[in-house]
């Protein structure tokens, strides 16, 4: 097949990717979103012989825009733009969570320092308060007293870019020291990690431990909910233990990075996703099962 | 193994062989991220700073 994998930065995610494709003897055109242009009915970029296009963006702002220009073309992407706009936004992801019936932690949106202090002082402390659109888990603040809460209210409205006034306000999740991360292919669950920390972020990309994670059958059919309600694709979703040994999905990941999975799991993830990817140029991006 | 010129520092930048355009590389000498803009030869530039959106 002839895969157009779109990004701006290759990180060692892609760098496994290519390695595979290229392995296999596909054809694959990098598209440097950065240097083409998108009409509204043609493009720069090199998509149109391709069978199939992975997003790859670093950039959320760029994964929307370049994902919907392909997907007025015609041209099949990995995700489609639905699914990204889903769950590049915390309020839309946590909205189709609680829709499909995907435990998901409580939450509250606001849109003034009263009204979002209002809903910090129901939830009580700590409770957390995260951007709309972000990774990483950057910016995200777990709010232990009225204090803390009122500066952080502040520092938001005041320094911050207009989205840091959609006041994102959950409840605190007293989870196990570890959070879950699962790499799913249209629902189907391909690797898990746990994410392990002293501190109450636990991301790998925030230093936290990982180790391989066996998932049972109830992780597993939430994952398949999860990934439905955000309109399948190649997604990590991430999940936390709660103190009722119940599971809540908090977020859903659209432009999944793999490499610490890849190195925690016994499983080969750039195979898998490669294996569902061939899969998928074959049905010109339908959804399909790999097990 | 190949080598290249930091744009930085002006300090040589030793490259792996599987280098990739778009690909960051880090320089021993000055800490600088910078980005391979080209492969055969290899040409570095300034890697793009941390943006908000940047992300998973």
């Amino acid at each position: 097949m002839k895969l157009g994998l779109l990004y701006s930065r290759i990180r060692k995610d892609e760098k496994l990717l290519l390695s595979e494709l290229r392995d296999r003897g596909h054809e694959v055109a990098k598209i440097d979103v950065r240097k083409q242009r998108f009409g509204l009915n043609e493009t720069t970029a090199e998509i149109a012989d391709c069978d199939l296009v992975i997003d790859r963006c670093l950039a959320t702002s760029r994964s929307l825009y370049a994902t919907r220009f392909l997907s007025a073309y015609g041209v099949p992407v990995i995700n489609s733009p639905e699914t990204a706009a889903v769950c590049a936004d915390k309020v839309k992801n946590s909205l189709a969570l609680e829709r499909a019936g995907v435990p998901t932690p409580a939450t509250e949106v606001a849109f003034t320092k009263e009204a979002a202090m209002e809903a910090i002082e129901a939830f009580g402390y700590p409770c957390v308060i995260k951007p709309v659109v972000g990774s990483w888990g950057r910016l995200m603040a777990k709010l232990d007293t009225e204090t803390a809460a009122e500066a952080i209210l502040e520092h938001k409205a005041t320094l911050g870019h207009y989205e840091h006034k959609v006041f994102y306000v959950q409840e605190y999740v007293d989870k196990p020291g570890r959070d879950i991360r699962v790499l799913a292919c249209d629902g189907e669950p391909v690797a898990a990690m746990t994410r392990t920390s002293d501190h109450w972020l636990t991301n790998a990309a925030k230093g936290g431990e990982t180790a391989t994670f066996d998932l049972d059958d109830e992780a597993k059919e939430l994952v398949r909910k999860a990934s439905d309600a955000v309109g399948g694709g190649l997604l990590g979703v991430d999940l936390m233990e709660t103190k009722d040994g119940e599971y809540t999905v908090h977020e859903v990941n659209h432009t999944v990075e793999f490499k610490a999975l890849n190195e925690a799991s016994a499983v080969d993830v750039p195979a898998a996703v490669v294996d569902w990817l061939e899969l998928k140029a074959e049905t010109g991006g339908e959804a399909v099962m790999t097990a | 193994m190949t080598e290249s010129e930091c744009v930085e520092c002006g300090g040589t930048v030793t490259l792996h062989d599987d280098l990739e355009v778009g690909e960051i590389v880090d320089c021993e000498t000055c800490g600088a991220e910078l980005e391979v803009v080209d492969v055969s030869p290899p040409v570095l530039d300034r890697a793009p700073e941390l943006e908000e959106d940047w992300g998973e």
